[in-house]
């Protein structure tokens, strides 16, 4: 017995010192290697990205690992690390955002809205780095904020959506009560309405960006109310599939969602992120970059519809395009009067245009949304 | 004859040992370790990955830098508080599976004090969140204590249950009557003022809710060693039956070592709100009620084991980030972290526990 367990301790302990010797060896391999790195970087910037759901997502992060993507082959003297996703927006994302300074990077992209207060107190302490902070309104000269004018792309996907509704009854489902929201609801709500006065929009809040089980739930629960069309405002392509199994139609968001219910999605705005990250940082690398509030237009490709699904007819199609060139040209825009509050109230008069910080405020309806904003 | 079957007329089951060697004790969790490390790195190269690199990156983000270094100590102060909390209500073999729920109620309290009666000085307002904290998580294990003491209703039930509804209730305070109204409608409270906010140690994040675990995890040394009613706690842990020969009192000990377990818990929400977030929020806890369950087992319920677990496990969720930093994807860290939990905990079991098999009367079969 005693012999028995002699052995099994030799052994062991021979295991933990071949796993120690390993562990060693490798440390001093890979502290070779960092230093390696560190005369590289001297030569390349370091940039990163977080992410607030997976890089697969399908949808918002997924937009922005593809502009990850696109900016790693088009700018050279950069190295990408790799994304960090599913970042929570709470305690741990100044962790995060710290970690990627000490890490050596030097650009860091935040991709959602939940970040700016952290993204916010580590940029006060490295003036060095420059922090980019996509959906939020804080700046600083080392931190800039970016976001597309989505509610453009919005309007037109209403448009195919108003043309294609036949209960005249179409779903939302949406994710948090704040303005960003608000305003695309209000402009899809514009779009439908501008060809199909009689449509209503109905909207389930769902307090998610990223969660597809209840995404779905949210949309059966809206097509189960007569919905025949179902828009989202939600990072997964659950909607879209809700709608498929439904034998109804979609309009997505983010990106291409065509894959995941390819007889449901009409088309629907989409996120080009590539060539902003790309501009921005050649900037930052040329000393050219200063800090700003940037908030692209559809004209700037930033945002833009994807491929309609094959349902949607030519006659649909031109009526988008031609929006879609007053648009770009600066001859109209979506929030341009007379436009009533889904109380009857005048909110913006005929002729009169939003302006950018009244549309960023924006918490109230447009007429023919069917839903309330909770609010205190 | 209870038990995994495993063939005919055989069974699997776990026997505790009669005694524990001491060897044993120090033996397994290094042993569990090591098949941890093993069995993750054959995950790793399945999926492609050099699990050598990974892990020094696991190592060298959570401990190998003093900025690691702080984070993982930020992280480790909630596990401390709740692993505490929920080992003095082990010891008396009551589940408190609720740390997390207690956890919310204390963080809501605390902001209560910072949001509304946050005029004073540093201290006042400090010490009265502090209060407000402790005595709402307190409460918050009372309302199960207090079936589980009288009609015996069981608990591991009622306190995972009250999770929900703290969660719930904080969320509905953010999202309705306490939003910021300058925060644009995003559910998150205003900011608390600086004289609520715990202070920091120097340039880092760690706060002084460090100070309320360490001096947890001596207050509940001496509770449990030097007291008559640590005394009783034990005992009935070890033998309710035995105690209540003795002539001590069960229901009442279930109600105040449930408060003092709540109030610990309490705590951690209140150090988290206070010293990390500064507001109250949604997802204010990524589970830390739970993994402090993980935390009190492998701390054998030892309050100064409890404290050393508590910054291992929160180098293992630090260095998760870093080894994303390396390329491995959330999921993967995800699986790696669960994997090596799984060991360990497994191992621990063993340390208490023989796996025997036993034939359909109960006769051990010798193999």
């Amino acid at each position: 017995m005693y012999k028995k367990v002699l052995a099994l301790i030799t052994v062991l302990l021979m295991a933990v010192a071949v796993f120690a010797g390993c562990g060693g060896g490798a440390d001093k391999a890979s502290s070779g290697q960092q230093g390696e790195d560190k005369s590289q970087e001297a030569e390349k910037t370091k940039v990163a990205f977080i992410y607030v759901g997976p890089a697969g997502d399908a949808g918002w992060s997924y937009a922005h690992d593809l502009g990850r993507k696109y900016l790693e082959e088009n700018v050279s003297g950069i190295e990408v690390t790799p994304p960090l996703e599913s970042v929570p927006e709470g305690a741990d994302a100044e962790q995060v955002i710290e970690n990627l300074v000490q890490k050596g990077n030097k650009i860091i992209f935040a991709t959602s809205f939940g970040y700016m207060d952290a993204m916010e107190k580590v940029a006060k302490k490295h003036p060095d780095v420059t922090f980019l902070h996509c959906s939020g309104y804080k700046v600083l000269d080392n931190m800039g904020t970016y976001f597309g004018r989505i509610y453009q792309p919005r309007y037109l996907s209403g448009i195919v959506a108003g043309k294609t509704t036949k209960s005249n009854t179409i779903g939302y489902v949406a994710a948090f009560p704040i303005p960003e929201v608000v305003r695309g609801i209000n402009a899809f709500t514009l779009g439908v309405r501008s060809v199909n006065p009689d449509a209503k929009v109905k909207v389930v809040w769902t307090n998610t960006w990223y969660d597809p089980a209840k995404e779905k739930d949210a949309a059966k629960s809206l097509l189960e109310q007569g919905a025949d069309v179902v828009a989202q405002h939600q990072d997964t392509p659950g909607p879209m599939q809700a709608a498929e199994e439904a034998g109804k139609f979609g309009v997505s968001y983010n990106s291409d969602m065509r894959q995941f219910a390819p007889k449901a999605v009409l088309t629907g705005p989409v996120w080009n992120w590539g060539p902003y990250y790309a501009e921005t940082v050649q900037a930052i690398l040329d000393g050219t970059w200063k800090s700003e509030q940037y908030w692209g237009p559809i004209g700037d490709g930033i945002v833009d519809l994807a491929p309609y699904g094959d349902m949607v007819t030519d006659d649909v199609k031109a009526l988008v395009d031609a929006k879609e060139r007053e648009i770009v040209d600066g001859t109209w825009d979506v929030f341009t009067g007379p436009i009533k509050d889904n109380t009857g109230k005048e909110r913006v008069a005929a002729g009169a245009k939003l302006t950018d910080q009244e549309m960023l405020e924006m918490l109230w309806f447009v007429e023919g949304v069917d839903g309330i904003i909770p609010q205190e | 004859m209870s038990g995994l079957p495993i063939g005919r007329d055989r069974v699997l089951v776990l026997e505790k040992r009669g005694h524990f060697s001491q060897s044993a004790a120090l033996l397994v969790p290094v042993i569990s370790i090591i098949c941890a490390l093993f069995g993750g790195s054959l995950f790793l190269l399945a999926t492609g990955y050099d699990p050598v690199e990974i892990y020094v990156t696991m190592l060298s983000g959570a401990f190998g830098s003093a900025y690691g270094l702080s984070e993982t100590v930020v992280k480790a102060i909630p596990l401390m508080l709740c692993g505490l909390a929920v080992s003095v209500a082990f010891r008396m073999q009551l589940w408190n599976i609720g740390a997390e729920g207690q956890l919310y109620m204390g963080a809501v309290a605390a902001s209560w004090v910072a949001l509304f009666h946050g005029e004073g000085s540093r201290l006042g307002v400090l010490a009265l969140m502090f209060l407000a904290a402790a005595a709402a998580g307190g409460i918050w294990g009372l309302i199960p204590a207090i079936p589980r003491a009288l009609f015996k209703v069981n608990e591991t039930i009622t306190t995972l249950m009250l999770n929900y509804v703290a969660i719930l209730y904080s969320n509905y305070l953010v999202y309705g009557p306490w939003k910021d109204p300058k925060g644009m409608n995003f559910p998150l409270s205003a900011v608390f003022p600086e004289h609520a906010t715990l202070p920091y140690f120097g340039d880092t994040r760690i706060h002084l809710g460090l100070v309320f675990g360490l001096i947890a995890a001596v207050m509940l040394y001496i509770i449990l060693w030097h007291t008559r009613w640590g005394y009783e706690i034990r005992v009935i842990g070890e033998s309710p039956v035995a105690a209540r020969y003795a002539g001590m009192n069960i229901a009442r000990n279930i109600l105040l070592v449930m408060a003092l377990s709540g109030g610990l818990a309490g705590l951690a929400g209140m150090a988290e709100v206070s010293g990390i977030t500064q507001r109250l929020q949604p997802n204010l806890s990524p589970g830390y009620g739970y993994t402090a369950i993980i935390v009190a087992w492998l701390g054998r319920l030892n309050p100064f084991a409890i404290t050393g677990v508590s910054f291992l496990l929160a180098g293992l969720l630090v260095g998760g980030y870093n080894m994303q930093m390396s390329g491995l994807p959330a999921a993967t860290v995800s699986i790696l972290q669960g994997a090596i939990l799984f060991f360990i905990l497994g191992g621990e079991i063993l340390t208490k526990y023989h796996l025997r098999i036993r034939d359909a009367r109960g006769i051990e079969v010798a193999e």
